[in-house]
C-alpha cells in the first residue's frame, strides 16, 4: 500500500512527506475514474475529518497524520468504502471502486 | 425565525432559478469549483479575495462590501440564496458575512453543490452577469461576530464550542485533512470549550439535522441560551456552519462566530492551550 505508487498524487509543490501523511488514491466504476464523487476521511472512531471531491481523474487525496482511517464516497451512480493504516509519515494509497 | 426563513430545498431552488428577486450566489473553498459548473444564473462570490481585505487581516470594509454587491448586481431587496462546496461551509460564512453587514433577506440552499451533485441536477457553464445595482450596507452587527479578548475572557464563563473535527481539537491535526498540515501556530484548543464536529449538524448529503436532532445534539453536552456562546474553529468558516444551525435553525439568540478561530488564537503568545495528544 505504501512503497513506490503506480500513480503518485499530486501534491502542493514543498509537501515534506518524512512529515505529512498523505493517504490518496482514485475512485473507479467498472474500471473507468469518476469525476465529481464525494470521499470523506473518517478517524477511528468514524468521525467525520475531512472531504473533498475528485478530480477529472477520479482522484482524491488527504493530508491526515499517522494511525488507521476509514473513506466513505458518495456519488449519484453509487457508494464506496474503504479503510487504510498509514504506519508513519509518507503516502498511502487506497484505491476505492462504486458498487 | 423558522427553517423556511433561513433554509430554501434543492426543488425549491430549481424551480426558482429565473425567478426575479432571487440572487443564486456560489461561494466556495476551492474557488475554482464555480467555472467548473454553476447552478444556471449564479454569481460568484471569491471568499478569499473578495470577502478578505487584501492586507490586513479583516473582512472588508462597509464600502468595499457596498461596492462589490453593487458590482455583482445584488440589490438590497433581492432574495440571495448562498451555496457552495464543502457542506456549505463557506457559504454558510458567507451568510453569516451578509447578516454581519445587514442584508435581510438571505438563505441557503440546504445541502450546497453536494446534494445538488448527488440527485444528478444541472450544472451551467454559461458566463453569468447582471446589471450592477446602488447596495448599501450598514455597519457591522458585532452582536454576531467575537474577537479574541472576549475569546480569551469567555475561558471558564460562557459556551465555547470548538466545531473542528476530534483530531483537530486534540492537536492530532492542525487543519482539515484536505489541506497540507504543516502550519506555524501550536495545536489544540482554548480551554472549557466543547467539541461538538460540524459534521454532527449535517446529513452525509450536506443537508441540516432536524430541528428536534440539533436541539438534542446541543442540549446534550450542555449547550442552552441561557449563556453566551461563542463558536470557533480554524478560519471561521465551519464555526459559521454551526452558528447557523444555532442561531438561525434553532434560534439561540447569544451566539457569536470567531472569525479568527484557532489561526488567531493558536499564534497568540501567552494564552492558555489545552492540549491532548
Amino acid at each position: 500500500m505504501c512503497g513506490a505508487p503506480a500513480q503518485s498524487p499530486n501534491l502542493p509543490a514543498g509537501t515534506d512527506l518524512t512529515k505529512e501523511t498523505v493517504i490518496y488514491g482514485v475512485v473507479s466504476a467498472a474500471g473507468a475514474p469518476v469525476p465529481s464523487a464525494y470521499v470523506r476521511l473518517l478517524d477511528g472512531t468514524g468521525e467525520f475529518t475531512a472531504e473533498v471531491v475528485t478530480s477529472a481523474t477520479g482522484n482524491f487525496r488527504f493530508f491526515a497524520a499517522p494511525g488507521s482511517w476509514s473513506l466513505s464516497v458518495l456519488h449519484k451512480d453509487g457508494s464506496a468504502r474503504g479503510e487504510v493504516t498509514a504506519d508513519g509519515p509518507g503516502l498511502f494509497e487506497v484505491s476505492l471502486s462504486l458498487a | 425565525m423558522s427553517r423556511a426563513d433561513v433554509l430554501v430545498s434543492a426543488d425549491w431552488a430549481e424551480e426558482n432559478l429565473n425567478s426575479p428577486g432571487v440572487v443564486f450566489v456560489e461561494v466556495d473553498e476551492d474557488t475554482s469549483a464555480y467555472d467548473g459548473g454553476h447552478l444556471a444564473g449564479a454569481v460568484k462570490l471569491d471568499w478569499k479575495t473578495e470577502l478578505q481585505d487584501q492586507v490586513r487581516r479583516d473582512f472588508v470594509s462597509k464600502e468595499q462590501f457596498e461596492a462589490l454587491l453593487s458590482a455583482k448586481g445584488i440589490g438590497n431587496d433581492d432574495a440571495v440564496i448562498l451555496y457552495g462546496g464543502n457542506n456549505n461551509w463557506f457559504a454558510s460564512y458567507a451568510y453569516w458575512y451578509f447578516k454581519l453587514y445587514g442584508h435581510e433577506n438571505v438563505k441557503l440552499l440546504d445541502g450546497g453543490r453536494k446534494k445538488w451533485e448527488l440527485d444528478g441536477r444541472e450544472l451551467s457553464k454559461d458566463a453569468v452577469s447582471r446589471p450592477a445595482t446602488t447596495y448599501t450596507a450598514k455597519d457591522q452587527d458585532l452582536a454576531i461576530r467575537a474577537f479574541r479578548d472576549e475569546v480569551v475572557a469567555a475561558i471558564g464563563v460562557k459556551n465555547l464550542i470548538d466545531v473542528r473535527s476530534p483530531d483537530e481539537f486534540s492537536g492530532k491535526l492542525l487543519a482539515p485533512a484536505h489541506l497540507p498540515q504543516e502550519q506555524s501556530q501550536r495545536a489544540g484548543h482554548i480551554p472549557t470549550a466543547l467539541n461538538v464536529p460540524w459534521s454532527k449538524a449535517a446529513n452525509e448529503d450536506g443537508t441540516f439535522r432536524s430541528d428536534k436532532d440539533l436541539l438534542e445534539l446541543y442540549t446534550e453536552v450542555g449547550i442552552d441560551d441561557a449563556k453566551d456562546t461563542i463558536a470557533y474553529c480554524r478560519i471561521g468558516e465551519r464555526s459559521s456552519h454551526t452558528w447557523f444551525a444555532l442561531h438561525e435553525l434553532l434560534g439561540f439568540q447569544n451566539v457569536k462566530n470567531y472569525d479568527g478561530s484557532w489561526t488567531e488564537y493558536g499564534s497568540l503568545v501567552g494564552v492558555p492551550i489545552e492540549k491532548d495528544v
